[in-house]
């Protein structure tokens, strides 16, 4: 007979305790980026819903935003940094490849606890946030902290029309704790790898260091559109289904800031009802991939346009293709 | 078997969910980009919907052909 082995012993419920961002400094609007490429800022707002956005400027690099999300949402979750169990980084762009920046940024924050990066580009935070309400229910980490932090500008071509004036840099973070009633409802998440060219890098870096020029981000933006406005909408409407919600329940829509015109699409195929919240940080952030969802958190409920307990959506959509979803009770 | 008008009048109500275009402008001989004022996202779109409303695929190959109200109308017809 096999030794008996204890099991881990978790918190009954898991939400969120904190949430915080980094927007960093540099504003790029959309004269300056019809600089780099030939289009109008009519076109830009229409296709994409795009104003501006945000890119690193001077002494603002990936570990300093993540650094800086991550500190306040420590501050604000008011915790002890030394209980924090685990700290969950998500970004594609860390140009270092070991060792991790969650580790150096776990030491930074004050913990010894358990840290890695994770690679699930837009819908990295809500990978993340899955992870971290299993760590805290299972026992394996009291306080689990997640960030998604971004610094696109440096992985964009400026001068490809189809992606310079989407993409942008920002840092997003999160604190989940152990709760008494529930406040993260099931995950909904999965890939699709037969669409792994959809949005892409252009080369290898091994290319890259041979003498070639750097690879960038690449999109297949038609193929995303019709992903993300088809499956994804129908995914979103299973993230309620699973958490038994209803939904005139929800008060927050929080979708990854891929594009107005997504959001849009969505919308009109979950048929939500008028008062609910919807996020459309685009406007001034542009797309921040992994840093999106809780940047937006973060600037509805600093603006008042979300109220802490209130009951929100949220679902991350990208390369890979990969997603995931869920319904929270906001911080 | 849906009428040619029942399909109609069903994208009809469909481009105008998507793009606001009065139903009754919707009509066979219409392009969708030059009279419709539907841009290539709202196609997209509007090529999602098709494949949930008529039931039928619409590879990506195939919608670059669908510039007319007509065009689309016939390919559900053929296909679903």
């Amino acid at each position: 007979m096999s030794a008996p082995i204890a099991a881990g012993v978790g918190a009954p419920y898991a939400r969120l305790l904190s949430v915080a961002s980094y927007v960093p400094s540099r504003v790029v609007d959309n004269a300056e980026m019809c600089t780099f490429i030939d289009s109008s800022d009519e076109w830009i707002q229409q296709r994409t819903g795009i104003a501006e956005r945000r890119w690193v400027g001077e002494g603002e690099t990936v570990e300093t935003m993540a650094l800086a999300a991550a500190r306040t949402a420590v501050e604000r979750a008011g915790i002890d940094p030394a209980d924090i169990g685990a700290v969950i980084v998500s970004t594609v762009t860390y140009f270092h490849q070991t060792p991790s920046l969650a580790a150096k940024l776990a030491y930074e924050l004050g913990t010894n606890g358990a840290a890695f990066d994770i690679s699930a580009a837009c819908a990295g935070f809500c990978y993340g946030l899955a992870q971290a309400e299993s760590l805290v229910r299972s026992g394996a980490a009291k306080y689990a902290v997640v960030i998604g932090v971004e610094e696109l500008s440096r992985f964009t071509d400026i001068h490809d029309r189809s992606t310079a004036f989407l993409f942008a840099d920002g840092a997003g973070a999160a604190v989940v704790g152990p709760s008494e009633t529930n406040g993260i409802g099931p995950v909904v998440w999965g890939s699709d790898g037969s669409q792994a060219d959809a949005i892409n890098q252009t080369s290898e870096w091994s290319e890259a260091m041979q003498g070639g020029t750097q690879p960038y981000i690449a999109m297949d933006g038609r193929a995303v559109f019709k992903w993300a406005s088809g499956f994804i909408a129908d995914a979103t409407k299973k993230v309620l289904e699973v958490a038994q919600l209803s939904p005139e329940e929800l008060d927050v829509f929080i979708p990854h800031q891929a594009n107005n015109r997504i959001t849009d699409a969505m919308l009109r195929h979950l048929k939500l009802p008028e008062n609910v919240v919807v996020a459309r940080t685009i406007k001034q952030f542009g797309n921040n991939s992994a840093a999106s969802v809780p940047m937006a958190m973060d600037q509805l409920l600093s603006t008042g346009q979300a109220k802490s307990g209130q009951t929100a959506l949220l679902i991350g959509f990208g390369a890979g293709l990969v997603y995931a979803g869920q319904v929270v009770t906001l911080p | 078997m849906a009428t040619t008008e029942e399909i109609r009048a069903q994208l009809a109500e469909l481009v105008n969910d998507v793009a606001g275009t009065p139903v009754e402008d919707v009509q066979l001989d219409k392009s969708f980009v030059d009279d419709l004022d539907v841009d290539s996202l709202a196609m997209v779109e509007i090529i999602v919907g098709c494949e949930e409303k008529f039931g039928v695929t619409i590879p990506d190959e195939e919608s670059k052909n669908l510039k007319t109200v007509g065009d689309a109308v016939a390919y559900i017809e053929a296909h679903s």
